[in-house]
């Protein structure tokens, strides 16, 4: 025992100043400073640190993976804007078949309803476009004298480089008289090019298609933009030699050549649905559809309508996937619920001890229900670090641009917020509830 | 300083009355330093319990410093606590993970009392007790004595009207017990604090100037003597 009584009761002149001190009336505000009860909520905290760490752990889960998601939403949806922008302006598709309606078994791949005569009957009517190009697509083999490279093939006409914003890396492009001619040239794709003549200059060489040979003229800038069917593994080839050098050319009346699309740039945004309108009553009068419901069998998309499906697509597929993603948020919270409860058990002596001293029911509340939502918004900043890491990591590895929106960051940290007030208030409550001379008795 | 008229409390376990309580009067002087006395099941904790505010009475009158506190609320039955009590418990019941200055401002930051103002009283009210030199000390680093030196402490940080002590030396041994006692005793005589005492063993009551006897949840004798 380092005092003695002797020392008491020797009153120290110290002790009588402090005495003096202690028993002055005092006065305070009569409510508990915000600051006191973040100070007891982390020291609680900070007492059980693995605890603590587990238990926001799935918050932690949760939001990273809400914003890692909605960034990498984000990103595609900015990704495919930007590769349907590259293509061209206000640019109308036409293809065969109809696309609307139908699941894709009846789609216009297999349609053989659009034929060049229809492209022609389109040049005809005078529209305010820039241009409009018509062109058919097939498979093929170009061998090249050191490698050999499946291609899909485009017949066209010069028009259709214009459109889609095709510039020339080398060489020239073939004119409108070889495309009606139908000779044998070819301007390959950067990709091709590369396959089958490495390092060395494609232009000037020749390749052969089924046995036949053909002159590469040009080489195209790469365009870019992965996915599917890039534009930089295509060969192209005047239309009228891809027509006559394939056997399955002609529409399904066998008269005509038929055409795998017709693209055409309106020169003006504001003309796009007149134009589509006219293209519409065009082809219907020239293919014989009554106009009594008879459903369209071409299809006319324009770039924007396309855009906004695909977006709409990427839309609901983030928001699913963040959904998804929320609920192991949600679990988060009742993670949260389940510690706070335990916690409430094992500090009823110090709830009973708090209350005896002065405190009232609502700031016992108070502060197991700040304790619970700092877990919960700790949880949800350290997601928040975390699902912007990984969404760097996915840029980084090039695979899109995954951007994290102030909108996915307040969504997430909001959403964190409530989960701790609301898994967190019925511990609290239980907490604030408790009766003092209960709970100081509780062993 | 404490009036309590006919009071009683009467407790339902299962379908059983239990009078804990069976109409107990007396009156406590503002100065005094009283214990009381009883085996358990006499009523002595019922009555702290009361005389402590932390439960209301089934029937009959409590004025505290002279405010009728028995049909108060909880609300208000905190706020006489934080103003007008300080206790003591034979566990201390200190934070274990808060140090000695923190566990007595503990009743001030209820109070709403500001920093600077509450440190310096738990300052001086851990000199009073003479824990002056540990204040940054946790209740595991303490002995059992300094740790209820540290509780008389805080009880004493509000500036309370009356000090209840609840078997205070229960859980320490017979010479650390008088130091609690003499500490109790001299804030008694000194500053004129108001003490009351409860336990069930005569060495500790001989130290109040007052006993009050309880048997039944009845108040049996009420006698003065002289502290030891």
């Amino acid at each position: 025992m380092a005092i003695n009584l002797a020392t008491l009761k020797s009153n120290t002149p110290a002790e009588r100043s402090s005495a003096e001190i202690v028993f002055t009336p005092l006065a305070g505000s009569g409510s508990v400073s915000w600051s006191e009860i973040a100070r007891t909520a982390f020291d609680s905290l900070l007492a059980n640190r693995v605890r603590s760490f587990l238990t926001m752990l799935g918050v932690i889960i949760g939001v990273a993976s809400v914003v890692a998601l909605m960034a990498l939403g984000e990103g595609a949806s900015k990704s495919i804007t930007s590769q349907i922008q590259s293509i061209g302006t206000n640019l109308l598709f036409i293809s065969p078949g109809q696309l609307n309606n139908r699941g894709p078994g009846s789609s216009g791949v297999t349609a053989q309803t659009l034929s060049i005569d229809d492209y022609q009957a389109i040049q005809a009517l005078n529209l305010p476009i820039n241009g409009v190009a018509p062109s058919v697509q097939n498979g093929g083999t170009l061998v090249a004298p050191a490698a050999d490279k499946n291609v899909s093939i485009v017949g066209t006409t010069p028009a259709y480089f214009t459109l889609n914003n095709l510039t020339l890396k080398g060489g020239t492009l073939f004119d409108s008289a070889q495309a009606q001619d139908g000779a044998p040239v070819v301007v390959l794709g950067s990709n091709v090019a590369r396959d089958l003549f490495g390092s060395g200059e494609a232009v000037g060489q020749t390749v052969r298609l089924n046995g036949q040979p053909l002159r590469v003229i040009g080489v195209l800038e790469p365009k870019g933009g992965g996915g599917f069917g890039s534009i930089d593994d295509n060969a192209f080839m005047p239309i009228t030699y891809v027509q006559q050098r394939f056997a399955n050319m002609r529409t399904a009346d066998g008269n005509r050549y038929r055409v795998s699309s017709i693209i055409l740039s309106v020169t003006n945004a504001n003309d796009i649905s007149g134009v589509q309108g006219r293209i519409a009553a065009l082809l219907r009068e020239r293919h014989h559809l009554n106009s009594d419901g008879t459903e369209d069998d071409f299809s006319i998309f324009s770039q924007e309508s396309i855009l906004s499906t695909l977006n709409t697509i990427t839309g609901l597929l983030t928001a699913f996937l963040a959904a998804v993603a929320g609920i192991s948020l949600l679990v988060g919270g009742i993670g949260i619920m389940n510690i706070m409860l335990v916690s409430v058990t094992e500090r009823t002596r110090e709830i009973g001890l708090r209350k005896a001293v002065g405190a009232r029911g609502q700031d016992i509340l108070m502060q197991f229900l700040v304790e619970a939502v700092v877990l919960s918004l700790t949880g949800g900043l350290l997601g928040l670090a975390l699902g912007f890491m990984i969404a760097t990591v996915v840029t980084l590895s090039g695979v899109l641009t995954a951007s994290v929106t102030p909108l996915s960051v307040s969504l997430a940290v909001g959403f964190a917020v409530g989960v701790g007030l609301f898994f967190g208030i019925y511990p609290a409550q239980r907490a604030a509830k408790l009766n003092p001379i209960d709970a100081l008795r509780y062993e | 300083m404490i009036t309590i008229e006919n009071l009683t409390k009467t407790y339902l376990m299962g379908d059983v009355q239990v009078h804990a309580l069976n109409g107990v009067s007396f009156h406590i002087n503002k100065g005094e330093f009283v214990a009381i006395m009883g085996p358990s099941g006499s009523g002595k904790s019922t009555l702290m319990n009361l005389l402590g505010c932390l439960d209301t009475p089934t029937s009959g009158t409590y004025t505290l410093d002279g405010h009728e506190v028995s049909q108060l609320d909880d609300v208000e039955l905190s706020a006489v606590r934080a103003e007008k009590l300080g206790f003591v418990f034979q566990q201390y019941n200190l934070l274990p993970r808060q140090t000695a200055l923190r566990n007595v401002e503990l009743p001030l930051i209820y109070r709403g009392v500001s920093g600077g103002e509450r440190h310096r009283r738990a300052k001086a009210a851990l000199q009073v007790v003479g824990m002056g030199e540990r204040i940054e000390h946790r209740p595991n680093e303490l002995s059992g004595g300094q740790q209820q030196r540290v509780a008389i402490a805080r009880a004493l940080s509000g500036s309370p009207s009356v000090i209840l002590a609840d078997e205070p030396t229960g859980a320490l041994d017979t010479k650390t017990s008088a130091e609690i006692l003499n500490i109790l005793q001299r804030l008694n005589r000194e500053q004129g604090l108001t003490v009351v005492l409860v336990t069930h063993e005569h060495d500790i009551a001989a130290y109040a100037e007052r006993v009050l006897a309880m048997r039944d949840g009845e108040l049996v004798s009420d006698d003065k003597q002289t502290p030891r």
